[in-house]
């Protein structure tokens, strides 16, 4: 039995369709994972010596202070990425296999999922550095255990919570605000989840009570799924209530009002797009990385501009890059319909601009680090606006991924859409304006640098119309590999 | 209407369709039958310049479809779900193709009423997506909106697939009504002989991508083609 279910998985993970893609990608691929695996062994090898080196205090106090976050972490992580294992099952209910097996076997395949495995990269390191240190062998066995057995808890319970966006996103916000209340000195969670990691090393059987949540989780999980093991209840594919919106406002823009009222919907009402906006929210973010100094890296001044495009350009990166890709679905028709590509475009091009300057705007929290800042922002997004904005179109004409906008999953990382030519698109997405930038500052001085940059955003601006007709002679040109691209995952 | 000269469609070296000249006049009820792999998808596809012809034209009302998008304003088709968006209603797909072609939402609503019948109350005022729809209701409205925008030329592959024997009866009673009108011609494939005999005036028989038969529709039709089929 056990043999059947093996070989089927062996055939459905060498016969993907991503894997059957060309060489590059898988390579590519190969690279990313042992890009992760080596940040991972390296942040367990390194990282009791950093702290240790830092003297914020005792790095094993250190790691039991702040792992909570860590675990939080991987949840949220999982929830975002994490395939659920029921979606082969449907083809087994009728063949002669006993229930139970099936179900150890969905679940005892996520035991050797990617999202438990990787942290193996770093706890195994640390609890050998520990053990090197002269901690109690027994201790850091005890602890070594807890921690995996936490890991396998949080896989159980990513799969029992699926799909429950309302206790997910409570949860996010919940850490989010214990989060900056230990910022701020306001309220210390940690005070209280140090005790509990601690006594996982003080206490050695206390790792018993972690293994023991980790089974009966397990056993939850499996008599939950088996209840639910039907068409209409647990294998049921989740249908939305449908809502009817008036966009009707939108009708005085015409034809492009046409697109925007349906690209709009897009967005709402699709888990995928949705992602991207929630995307696009954590980029504006991502700046602190850079302006708090907290890492010493990014603190060339060249580095402001990079923080200002990505601040300001998160939609743009993480929508804009796959036009058309979002319509892959209903390809076939927009091409037999009336359309014309500019407006169809323009629609497209006019959602990345209102959003660049949403972004740029909800940024002024960043005068917080000085004008300085925020000029960086505000000139990233000019640049956004007047470079980039027709960069992602025309590289959007190359990546020819279909998009299954019911899904979630895949929505960083999706390995198809590296190619040789959105690669190279990249470069003058992000690299352009550092040297535009750079060859400002250190010529002249920064404020020149500013300039460079927020001048050729408004060159690109004024070439709009250019440019839209050599991106729609891109579009028209690769039409029928584009159908035939999308085609194959419908 | 529809001329295809010299058409071809290789992929490597097989040849899935090979039309040396096939006219379709204005006004015509035309169907297309053939075995699975025949080439009819192939057909329809090169007339909506879905896919590029290996060799040869197709010119619809004159334009060359490959070449000028001019044929897209009088032409509409229902190919398969592809032609339908996921994430809007009903009524917001049918407001949608209204206005790329140029239909408010009054005209769309009054071409709408006249389908009441065929719609059986399971398409519009539901609270679901088009996603969410059965097979069958999903082809009710991919067909329905290629009425939207008076279209000269109307493609339907495999329409009579998946629906219901009612909603088969009423589609039986659109296409004929469609054809009665001499401005509209209409293109249909179908895997079932009685259903293509009944509405179309010419019967078209494509066999590993060439034409076998081409019948004028009369009451030996039937027989005729039972019996190629029969084979």
């Amino acid at each position: 039995m056990l043999k059947h279910f093996i070989s089927l998985q062996w055939k459905s993970f060498f016969r993907a369709a991503s894997l059957k893609s060309n060489l590059a990608i898988k390579i590519l691929t190969i690279f990313m994972a042992l890009y992760l695996i080596t940040i991972f062994i390296g942040a367990g090898i390194s990282i009791y010596f950093i702290i240790e080196k830092a003297e914020i205090g005792n790095p094993f106090d250190i790691i039991n202070k702040y792992v909570v976050y860590y675990i939080v972490g991987d949840l949220f992580f999982r929830y975002m990425l994490q395939k659920m294992p029921v979606t082969n099952i449907k083809p087994l209910l009728y063949l002669p296999f006993k229930k139970n097996q099936v179900v150890h076997f969905s679940l005892g395949k996520t035991i050797l999922s990617f999202f438990n495995w990787t942290h193996a990269f770093f706890f195994i390191p640390f609890s050998i550095i520990l053990i090197t240190k002269d901690y109690s062998v027994l201790g850091v066995i005890s602890w070594h255990l807890a921690m995996i057995a936490i890991i396998y808890s949080n896989n159980f319970i990513n799969i029992l919570a699926n799909n429950k966006d309302n206790i997910f996103y409570t949860t996010i916000v919940l850490f989010a605000i214990l989060g900056l209340c230990q910022y701020f000195q306001v309220f210390d969670i940690t005070l209280y989840t140090t005790i509990v990691f601690d006594s996982f090393y003080s206490i050695p059987w206390s790792a018993l009570i972690m293994i023991s949540i980790a089974i009966s989780l397990y056993y939850a999980t499996f008599h939950f799924f088996k209840r639910n093991m039907y068409l209409d209840a647990g294998l049921k594919t989740k249908q939305d209530i449908a809502k009817s919106e008036d966009l009707s406002w939108l009708n005085r823009f015409g034809n492009l009002g046409t697109f925007l009222k349906n690209d709009i919907k897009l967005i709402k009402r699709n888990k995928r797009s949705k992602m991207s906006v929630i995307m696009s929210i954590a980029f504006i973010f991502y700046g602190f990385l850079f302006f708090s100094k907290s890492i010493s890296v990014y603190e060339g001044p060249v580095w402001k501009i990079f923080a200002g495009i990505f601040i300001s350009g998160g939609f743009l990166f993480s929508f804009g890059q796959f036009v058309p890709s979002w319509d892959s679905s209903y390809y076939p028709l927009l091409m037999s319909q009336n359309i014309k590509y500019k407006e169809y475009l323009d629609s497209k091009w006019y959602l990345i601009v209102i959003a660049t300057l949403v972004s740029t705007i909800i940024a002024s929290f960043y005068l917080y680090f000085g004008i300085d800042a925020y000029l960086a922002i505000i000139v990233g997004g000019i640049y956004n606006i007047g470079v980039n904005s027709y960069l992602v179109l025309l590289g959007g004409a190359f990546i020819k991924t279909p998009i299954d906008l019911t899904s979630s999953k895949k929505a960083f990382g999706d390995k198809q859409s590296f190619n040789l030519k959105t690669m190279i698109l990249t470069l003058p997405k992000l690299v352009l304006p550092l040297i535009i930038y750079a060859l400002g500052h250190y010529l002249i001085n920064p404020t020149a640098g500013y300039l460079f940059v927020a001048f050729s955003g408004i060159i690109g601006f004024a070439f709009k119309n250019y440019m839209f007709k050599k991106i729609e002679q891109v579009y028209k040109k690769e039409k029928y590999k584009t159908i035939a691209a999308y085609k194959q995952a419908n | 209407m529809i001329t295809a000269k010299n058409i071809t469609k290789s992929y490597g070296k097989t040849t899935v369709l090979n039309i040396e000249n096939l006219e379709i006049p204005k006004g015509q009820s035309f169907g297309l039958v053939g075995n699975n792999g025949a080439g009819k998808t192939t057909f329809f596809s090169l007339l909506l310049d879905l896919i590029e012809p290996t060799t040869g034209q197709v010119h619809n009302n004159g334009v060359q479809v490959d070449t000028s998008e001019d044929w897209k304003p009088f032409t509409a088709a229902f190919i398969d779900e592809t032609f339908l968006i996921g994430y809007l209603t009903a009524e917001e797909y049918f407001y949608f193709i209204g206005e790329l072609r140029g239909q408010n939402k009054a005209d769309v609503n009054a071409l709408l009423s006249n389908f009441t019948d065929f719609f059986h109350g399971e398409i519009l005022g539901q609270s679901k997506y088009l996603r969410d729809l059965s097979k069958g209701n999903q082809k009710k409205a991919g067909i329905v909106a290629s009425f939207i925008g008076n279209p000269e030329v109307i493609i339907l592959d495999e329409p009579f697939a998946n629906l219901d024997p009612t909603t088969q009866i009423r589609l039986k009673e659109i296409i004929k009504d469609l054809a009665a009108n001499q401005n509209v011609t209409v293109l249909v494939s179908s895997h079932d002989l009685i259903h293509v005999t009944e509405v179309c005036e010419r019967i078209v028989v494509l066999n590993k991508g060439e034409i076998v038969k081409d019948i004028e529709t009369s009451t030996e039709t039937l027989k005729e083609l039972e019996v190629f089929f029969a084979g």
